[in-house]
């Protein structure tokens, strides 16, 4: 087999390191930091979220198949997300600090 | 063998990015509506316990670490280990749901539900309603489209975990063949993945306005 063993201890590190994590967010979250507060709070996930997939969900040992899997299926999400964006934050009904029509 | 785990694997990723895709239009409209309403959701989000919210994203990490150990098991074929670990993270998993279940009991009782007497919030809380009730609404109507398909997605984690935790009883899995237990284990990451992201979405956002 050559499937990759992954030891105990490399979950144990990731674990204490989302703990860590998951301390911060809260922390931080405490006090306003204005527009940032997405940023922050996003970021934060989006390091955690990626600390799962690549060690408890193995695709850091995975097959190079496997891996553009995830990297289509973030892809996708990046497109959908960003087309609408760029719809809705340049309508002057959604964002009414952008001049209307003249 | 080997290929055919793969395709098992691959099968199951690919189950994972639809739901990427699934959780990702809720993610959006979030987004959407917190960059229109933004104090009005900071404010709705302050009446969120973020103590018991955070106390449910431990509880979930551990359930995390302890799939991950029962995989580990599986791949070494100690079934008494396996079994250990499935059944801790069978428990945590159900200790999420019970969590979950007092917060919504606690949000039906204050009014916090859009459409079931939102307009009684004054009287059940004390206080006028803060903020736009139609956006304070929107929020919760958000909230509990994210948190109630996500509790569904453990629920049947639950019942997947109990299918893995029979088949380990009667021995189907070998050092060679557990391609069951890794596969479940991705599904349980991601809905651990889900709640990584709503947590501080949903619970975190309005936390600096509590004190």
């Amino acid at each position: 087999m050559s499937e990759h063993v992954v030891t105990p201890k490399v979950y144990v590190t990731i674990f204490l390191s989302l703990m860590v994590l998951t301390i911060l967010t809260v922390v931080v979250a405490n006090f306003d930091w204005g527009r940032l507060n997405i940023v922050i709070a996003l970021g934060i996930a989006i390091i955690k979220a990626s600390l799962v997939v690549l060690f408890f969900m193995h695709v850091r040992w995975s097959s190079t198949l496997t891996k553009v899997f995830v990297v289509a299926g973030l892809f996708w999400l990046v497109i959908m997300v960003s087309l609408t964006l760029a719809d809705y934050l340049t309508r002057p009904s959604w964002s009414p600090t952008l001049p209307g029509p003249q | 063998m080997e290929q055919q785990k793969e395709a098992g694997s691959l099968g199951m990723w690919t189950f994972l990015i639809t739901e990427i895709m699934f959780f990702g239009g809720m993610f959006l409209a979030y987004i959407l509506y917190r960059g229109k309403y933004g104090n009005d959701f900071a404010i709705a989000s302050s009446h969120l316990n973020w103590k018991l919210g955070g106390v449910n994203t431990i509880v979930l990490i551990v359930s995390s670490l302890t799939m991950a150990m029962a995989v580990y098991f599986s791949q070494k074929g100690n079934k008494k280990m396996l079994l250990t670990f499935l059944a801790l993270t069978m428990m945590f998993g159900a200790t999420f749901l019970v969590v979950k279940a007092f917060e919504y009991r606690e949000k039906i009782i204050t009014h916090h539900v859009p459409l079931r007497d939102f307009w009684k919030w004054q009287e059940a809380n004390g206080e006028p309603l803060p903020g736009d009730s139609g956006h304070v609404q929107m929020f919760y109507w958000l909230y509990f489209a994210m948190t109630g398909v996500h509790a569904l997605h453990m629920v049947v984690g639950l019942g997947i975990m109990a299918v893995i935790f029979w088949m380990a009883m009667r021995n189907r899995f070998t050092p060679e063949y557990h391609s069951p237990v890794e596969i479940s284990g991705l599904y349980w990451h991601f809905v651990d993945i889900v709640w990584i992201f709503l947590f501080p979405l949903l619970y975190l956002l309005g936390a600096h306005l509590t004190h």
